[in-house]
């Protein structure tokens, strides 16, 4: 029935705008045989927005509303102490991250949409902080974007790490598309690179001009919600919420640009377009776009046994159908997408734990672990 | 001098009845309409029109008739199950952190676009008057 009702609101939507381009293959399929179920390890939780687990029993989670949690074995805590939350549109108290080092020095890094600065509004800001006793300790703030603005899109913003002690953050345009994403000398729109301890790495593309924020490590960002550290290559994987049919998956290389706003493959909400061109030399193409727009958040692989069938699949949250999406990738192209857990409400991230189940954070719900049947 | 005393009357009883700065009707249609585009639109959509079971409508919708509530959905969010129009909604609307005159900027927009109309002029005052 729900499948239906997407049917008739495409083809509504497809009369009415008439301007959505054909739909970007493969097509998302309906598995025929479900073999897994789902058990509820955190309940309640109006928007699940980060996950990160510090070990196999504990985790913590990001409530969008400013609320940090501790879960161990099921029950759920409110961690005390977090620097000011700017709740505000799509911001909140977005994504943590334990440090990859993090059994030595129980650091954890999180992201929040900030109000600190001259300016009113807020923008996105990384931490490092400790967990002692349900309370933050030495929080740190490592970077804070500027300029503040009152805009409530597109804030980023995911934490990842490669294995040369980098830390990765992105932060989207801020809802200023003609004049952040594709100018160095300003934050938003960007993927940064930062040392664990929140300095700047000597070999970051853009640290040779003053003017230049120097954390950048790629732009020509809308909008990234979803990142991950490829389990082979080593690689960072990102998606971006792109405007209507523009969503990307995009491999991050040093100093790239993106192409947002000047390429694109989608158009405004309203149905006008925002260019006519979605290739041009120097600006990457995407791995991979969505057409229709699936609205992604959160991005992992499986990497693990426990689920045989989907050993080295991605898998992304749909914000907009209410599914965890698997994509099978063969040679850094998408050949086979299904809906994994259909209809189960807004999928807002999806993590996988130490003990190698999927964990997935779903709006109104909080964090399910997918336990596989047989 | 009897002139400068009634500017000076007129000045202490302009601050003394209110402590808000109303803008002209026209400027917080306009301010709303931006407001709107940033926080609204994605699920309400372009023409106010929603989405059957998921968002509800804003244009011709019988929720906006109770003013009070309609603020206080903006305000404070909106969760749990309603009826727009006959049709049944059961969804979260989060609170998107605007200020009052943010919220009588957005609602008098709203009461006044897609074949909507109204009379009633939206106040920061009366934004900042609805209680949780």
């Amino acid at each position: 029935m729900k499948r239906k009702f997407h049917f008739l609101l495409c083809s509504f939507a497809a009369l009415s705008f008439s301007c959505d381009a054909q739909e970007n293959g493969p097509k998302i399929q309906t598995p025929s045989t479900i073999d897994y179920s789902y058990e509820v390890v955190a309940d309640s939780i109006d928007i699940p927005w980060g996950l990160t687990f510090l070990n196999d029993n504990e985790f913590l989670v990001t409530e969008k509303a400013g609320i940090l949690y501790h879960v161990v074995d099921g029950v759920k805590k409110e961690v005390e102490g977090l620097p000011p939350v700017y709740v505000r549109g799509q911001g909140g108290l977005l994504d943590v991250a334990i440090a990859p080092n993090y059994s030595e020095t129980g650091i954890i890094y999180f992201t929040t949409s900030s109000p600190l600065g001259e300016e009113k509004g807020g923008h996105t800001a990384l931490y490092s902080t400790q967990l002692e006793d349900n309370k933050l300790i030495n929080t740190k703030l490592l970077y804070k974007g500027d300029y503040n603005t009152k805009k409530g899109q597109h804030w980023g913003s995911r934490i990842s790490f490669d294995d040369q002690g980098h830390l990765y953050f992105s932060i989207g345009d801020r809802g200023n598309r003609e004049v952040n994403p594709q100018d160095i000398t300003r934050d938003g729109g960007k993927i940064y690179r930062l040392n664990l301890d929140g300095s700047i790495p000597a070999d970051n593309p853009f640290v040779d001009n003053d003017n230049n924020r120097k954390a950048i490590y790629s732009y020509g960002h809308r909008n990234p919600q979803g990142m991950v550290t490829h389990p082979e290559t080593g690689k960072i994987w990102v998606h971006e919420h792109g405007p209507r049919g523009g969503d990307e998956i995009n491999i991050i290389e040093t100093g790239k640009n993106y192409g947002w706003p000047v390429i694109t493959y989608g158009i405004n909400y309203s149905g006008t377009p925002i260019t006519d061109i979605t290739k041009k030399e120097g600006l990457e193409q995407p791995l991979y776009y969505w057409l229709p727009s699936i609205a992604p958040s959160g991005m992992a692989f499986s990497t693990s046994e426990v689920y045989p069938d989907w050993k080295g699949d991605l898998f992304v949250g749909s914000l907009r159908f209410e599914y965890l999406e698997r994509l099978e990738i063969q040679k850094n192209k998408v050949i086979k997408r299904e809906k994994v857990l259909d209809s189960i409400g807004r999928v807002r991230n999806v993590e996988e734990g130490p003990d190698g189940y999927l964990y997935v954070g779903v709006e109104g719900k909080g964090i399910l672990k997918i336990i596989p049947k047989s | 001098m009897r002139l400068l005393f009634s500017i000076l009357i007129g000045f202490f009883s302009g601050i003394s009845f209110s402590i808000y700065q109303q803008k002209p009707l026209e400027q917080s249609i306009e301010d709303g309409k931006e407001i709107y585009a940033d926080f609204c639109l994605q699920c309400h959509l372009t023409k106010g029109e929603g989405v059957k079971n998921a968002f509800p409508p804003l244009a011709k919708s019988d929720y906006l008739q109770d003013i009070d509530k309609s603020i206080h959905a903006i305000k404070f969010g909106l969760k749990g199950p309603i009826k727009v129009n006959g049709v049944a909604y059961n969804g979260n609307m989060i609170n998107q952190g605007l200020d009052a005159e943010e919220i009588a900027d957005v609602m008098n927009y709203i009461l006044r676009s897609w074949g909507n109309s109204s009379d009633v002029i939206i106040t920061e005052e009366k934004v900042a008057s609805i209680e949780k």
